[in-house]
């Protein structure tokens, strides 16, 4: 019963501060636990002792550890509960000393830990707040050089304006001295002009051997209005035949290119696979295919690219439009399948295998050999067939044809010929007759001129006895008219006479030449 | 390919007669007509004074010879060569001198371009056109000689009369909304007349034979504008080069732009075909050397042959800045021809001296272009076929067709460099002018 704790006032009201007070709060080690035992309670204070600790308990809630009241017995039981009581509290404070500990030290070590996050936290900030101070100083100088360039821009956008103004008001000021100068440069050629027409310088002038011919041959015309108005005309004329020639030509290229759309129309539509085509109609709104197709027909069925009207090209031009759509579509289509073919995802209905496809070809430029042959051998037979006819009976008619052209003509040369010969003949006669007349008439003149030289003769010899000459010239005027008559005729004969010198010896082309002269 | 001997030239003047007969060519005031064939000396006249200019008649029966300084054409006969013709301008002065279309009338301008004279062959009349434009291109001739297009300039506006060649009547007159009127230049087709203003305005209008405005054009503003204008030979196209260093190709449907071909210093396109001129050494075998060396031996040492090479592309050519403070400043497209069977446009970029450049025109692509080694003179197309032949002011003259290319020099004794050269009409041969001589090539049918 002596061994009861003192608590020193030191220890109750020790500092709260953590970490070096703690142990020392905890059970005093068993060593001093005597030196307090026996501190508190000597052998001569036990009556104040046990007093003391009866008031400490009670007023800490604890039942008197006297039996009675007053009374100086102890209540054995109520000392042992209370120390046990005491103990229960002691452990409880321990146990809450502990835990209090244990979240003294978590709290100390999160509170490190925040530190230190606090502390990077605001290095970090520091170093933002010092990028930020470097940007917007950067920022600001930008500004400043943006601000810079745009005047500077706008100075040279000035200067430019201001050189711009410059050279027209200099250009205007220039035309305007130009003008100026070339007034006063124009009046002094108007002065020379007249100096040099007033002198009336014999110099000025051609001299020429002779006046050449004009070059077309013809002769100079005077000007007239009439010429004026012929050569407005010719003028116009060459005018309205160039604009003819382009428009020809434009004719021509407007109706090729009209027919290669034509073409490019229908190759697209043959291009294009069918199903695409009722696919399209049913997705699409209806009447575009039937439009479509009516189109065709009837474009097809008006040799449309003789039409020009506008509506006309419009459609053409639509229609081709929507088709290349649909062909670029279709074509998209096929790209997208390949492009899954190569990447694995094959769908073998729509795909042919490789080798197939060659097979395909391969038999398809076989068939396609022999198609060629056999067109060759049929286009051989056919013309064996023209060039020999192996019936005789055609060959003999053909042969008789010719013949009868050739019978025919020989017999029209024939007629022909005979005729010559009759005219030649007749002329022949003519001649001969003409030849023996002449000849008779010949021998009459020479008959005559015998008389006439005879009487001559003889006249001159009676002209000593009787000097008279009447009858001569009579008879020679009117000799000498038969003599002319007969000269007349004779040239007249004479000069069939020379022509026939040549073809005398019966040439017929000769004759037939004679025959056209005449 | 055959080459003449060297005769003496002065001028450049040496042409072939329309009916390719005859070459005429002028030594000082003399006037050598040739047999284009043999070169044989068949006429030679003596003017009064040093020729400047000598043009055929249409009919190869006249030519005329312009002596500016007197002020002097004189007009002489192959047919006659006793016959004469002095037409004498005296103090009104000539700057210019051409035939009119018939060949029966000649056009003098007198200086100061203060009228044009008309003078007629046939007869004693004189016309006289009032005004004339004092221009590069004033006088404009259709291709079937009816129609003649003169510009004119009064109270500081320009006007274009047109007359009739036949009766040289005045069939219209109307002005034009040019500021300064540069050139004037025909359609083949005779219908068109493109009239296009000075450098300093990009404008071209194009008027139709009856006087009514059909269409005009302009690209750009106020930088330099168009330098040189050519239409293809089937009238269907207008090439426009400009000093943008662009040749834009209008259309004759509706008078828009079709194209446009640049002239970048860096070829990009591999589809183009670039040859390149290049000098090979010549090969000397060492047991013919001998001493003294021979002339031709010397001759064949220090020539610079040359040949084409094909060149990869992107590549890029000499390129030259002109000076910016000079006027007329070499740059952009001077030189425009199209071939005669329309599929070829050959252009020269003044910045680029050295590069001819073709232009596919069924394609509207640049198909080939020509580098040499020195700055081009002088390109012509072949009148028969799509060939050109180009010369540099060296003695080798170069000719293209879709063929191929090929270099040849001119084996001449000395220097010979050819500034000029014009086609024979019938494409079988041509005539290299230098400034003081003369040679003509004939060509083969099977060469390039």
């Amino acid at each position: 019963s002596k061994n009861i704790f003192q608590y020193t006032s030191d220890k109750s009201i020790s500092s709260p501060s953590m970490n070096s007070q703690v142990l020392h709060s905890s059970l005093p080690s068993s060593k001093t636990m005597h030196g307090f035992f026996s501190a508190f309670c000597t052998e001569e204070n036990i009556e104040q002792s046990i007093s003391y600790l009866d008031r400490e308990l009670t007023t800490l809630g604890f039942p008197s550890i006297y039996a009675e009241s007053k009374g100086k017995e102890l209540n054995l039981i109520s000392i042992i509960n209370c120390m046990n009581e005491l103990l229960v509290l002691q452990h409880k404070n321990l146990r809450a000393q502990e835990e209090v500990e244990m979240q003294h030290l978590k709290l100390g070590s999160d509170m490190d830990h925040l530190q230190n996050c606090y502390a990077k936290l605001k290095e970090q900030l520091e170093l933002s707040k010092r990028e930020i101070v470097g940007l917007q100083e950067r920022d600001r100088q930008l500004q400043n050089k943006n601000r810079n360039l745009h005047q500077l821009l706008k100075n040279e956008k000035d200067e430019v304006q201001k050189l711009q103004n410059i050279i027209s008001s200099r250009a205007t000021q220039y035309n305007h001295d130009m003008k100026r100068k070339e007034r006063e440069y124009n009046k002094l050629k108007e002065r020379l002009h007249q100096l040099v027409m007033n002198k009336k310088d014999k110099k000025i002038a051609m001299e020429v051997l002779n006046y050449v011919g004009r070059a077309d041959g013809k002769r100079g015309a005077w000007r007239t209005d009439k010429t004026e108005a012929r050569n407005e005309e010719e003028m116009y004329k060459v005018l309205l035949s160039d604009y003819e020639q382009r428009q020809k030509q434009l004719l021509v290229e407007n109706a090729e290119l009209k027919k290669v759309l034509q073409q490019m129309k229908k190759e697209i539509i043959s291009l294009l696979p069918p199903q695409k085509q009722k696919l399209k109609e049913r997705s699409e709104d209806g009447p575009v295919l039937s439009d479509l197709e009516e189109d065709i027909g009837e474009l097809n069925k008006e040799n449309m690219w003789e039409l020009s009207c506008e509506t006309v090209r419009e459609q053409l031009t639509n229609s081709i439009r929507k088709q290349w759509r649909m062909l670029k579509n279709h074509v998209e289509k096929l790209d997208n399948q390949v492009s899954r073919v190569h990447s694995g995802a094959l769908n073998e209905k729509d795909v042919i295998s490789r080798e197939d496809h060659e097979m395909e070809t391969e038999k398809l430029e076989l068939e396609i050999q022999q198609c060629k042959e056999m067109i060759k051998t049929q286009q051989q037979l056919l013309q064996q067939q023209l060039m020999c006819p192996c019936d005789d009976d055609t060959t003999v008619l053909l042969q008789d044809c010719y013949l009868l052209e050739e019978r025919e003509r020989l017999q029209e040369e024939w007629r022909l010929f005979r005729e010559q010969r009759k005219n030649f003949e007749k002329e022949r006669r003519s001649f001969t007759e003409a030849a023996i007349r002449l000849g008779l008439e010949r021998k009459a003149f020479e008959e005559d001129r015998g008389t006439w030289l005879k009487q001559q003769f003889l006249s001159i010899s009676t002209d000593y006895k009787r000097s008279e000459n009447v009858t001569t010239p009579s008879a020679f005027l009117g000799s000498s008219d038969q003599d002319s008559r007969l000269l007349k005729s004779t040239s007249q004969q004479r000069k069939p006479r020379c022509m026939l010198g040549g073809p005398v010896s019966a040439e017929p082309c000769q004759i037939s030449q004679y025959i056209a002269h005449n | 390919m055959n080459f003449s001997e060297l005769f003496k030239l002065s001028g450049p003047l040496g042409r072939f007669s329309p009916d390719g007969r005859c070459l005429a060519s002028c030594m000082q005031y003399r006037l050598v007509v040739r047999d284009a064939g043999s070169l044989q000396i068949l006429h030679l006249y003596t003017c009064l004074d040093q020729i400047q200019y000598i043009e055929w008649s249409s009919d190869s029966l006249f030519i005329l010879c312009a002596m500016y300084k007197r002020g002097i054409v004189q007009v002489w006969s192959l047919e006659q060569p006793d016959w004469h013709c002095k037409i004498d301008e005296g103090s009104a002065g000539l700057v210019a001198s051409c035939w009119s279309p018939d060949g029966r009338h000649i056009l003098n301008t007198t200086e100061f371009h203060l009228r044009i004279t008309v003078w007629s062959l046939c007869t004693k009349s004189v016309s006289y056109i009032k005004y004339p434009k004092a221009c590069q291109q004033g006088i404009a001739f259709t291709k079937d000689g009816r129609y003649m297009a003169v510009a004119e300039r009064r109270d500081c506006k320009d006007f274009i009369s047109i007359f009739v060649c036949s009766d040289w009547q005045l069939l219209r007159h109307f002005d034009t909304e040019t500021q300064d009127l540069f050139g004037i230049e025909w359609a083949p087709n005779g219908c068109v007349l493109a009239v296009w203003d000075t450098c300093l305005e990009y404008k071209i209008l194009l008027y139709s034979l009856d006087g009514r405005l059909l269409s005009t054009y302009r690209a750009y503003e106020w930088s330099l504008g168009i330098k040189s204008v050519a239409w293809s030979p089937s009238s269907q196209f207008l090439a426009i080069g400009s000093y943008d260093e662009k040749v834009r190709i209008l259309n004759h449907v509706t008078w828009k732009k079709i194209t446009e071909f640049e002239h970048p210093a860096t070829v990009v396109n591999p589809k183009t075909i670039v040859y390149k001129e290049v000098e090979k050494s010549p090969s000397v075998e060492t047991e013919r050397l001998s001493f003294p060396p021979t002339r031709a031996l010397a001759n064949s040492l220090f020539s610079t042959q040359s040949k084409y090479a094909i060149s990869e592309v992107p590549l890029s050519l000499h390129y030259v800045k002109p000076a910016a403070d000079r006027a007329n400043p070499k740059m952009g497209i001077g030189m425009l021809a199209f071939s005669p069977d329309n599929c070829f446009l050959a252009t020269k970029n003044d910045n680029i001296p050295n590069a001819v450049w073709i232009w596919d025109i069924q394609k509207l692509k640049l198909f080939v272009v020509l580098e040499q080694l020195c700055a081009i003179q002088c390109f012509q197309w072949d009148p028969r076929q799509p060939r050109l032949a180009v010369c540099t002011g060296n003695s080798n003259v170069y000719l293209w067709s879709p063929a191929g290319c090929v270099s040849v020099q001119v084996p001449v004794e000395g220097d010979f460099p050819i500034v000029s050269l014009s086609w024979h009409s019938s494409g079988d041969s041509m005539v290299l002018l230098s400034k003081d001589n003369f040679c003509v090539c004939y060509l083969e049918r099977e060469e390039v």
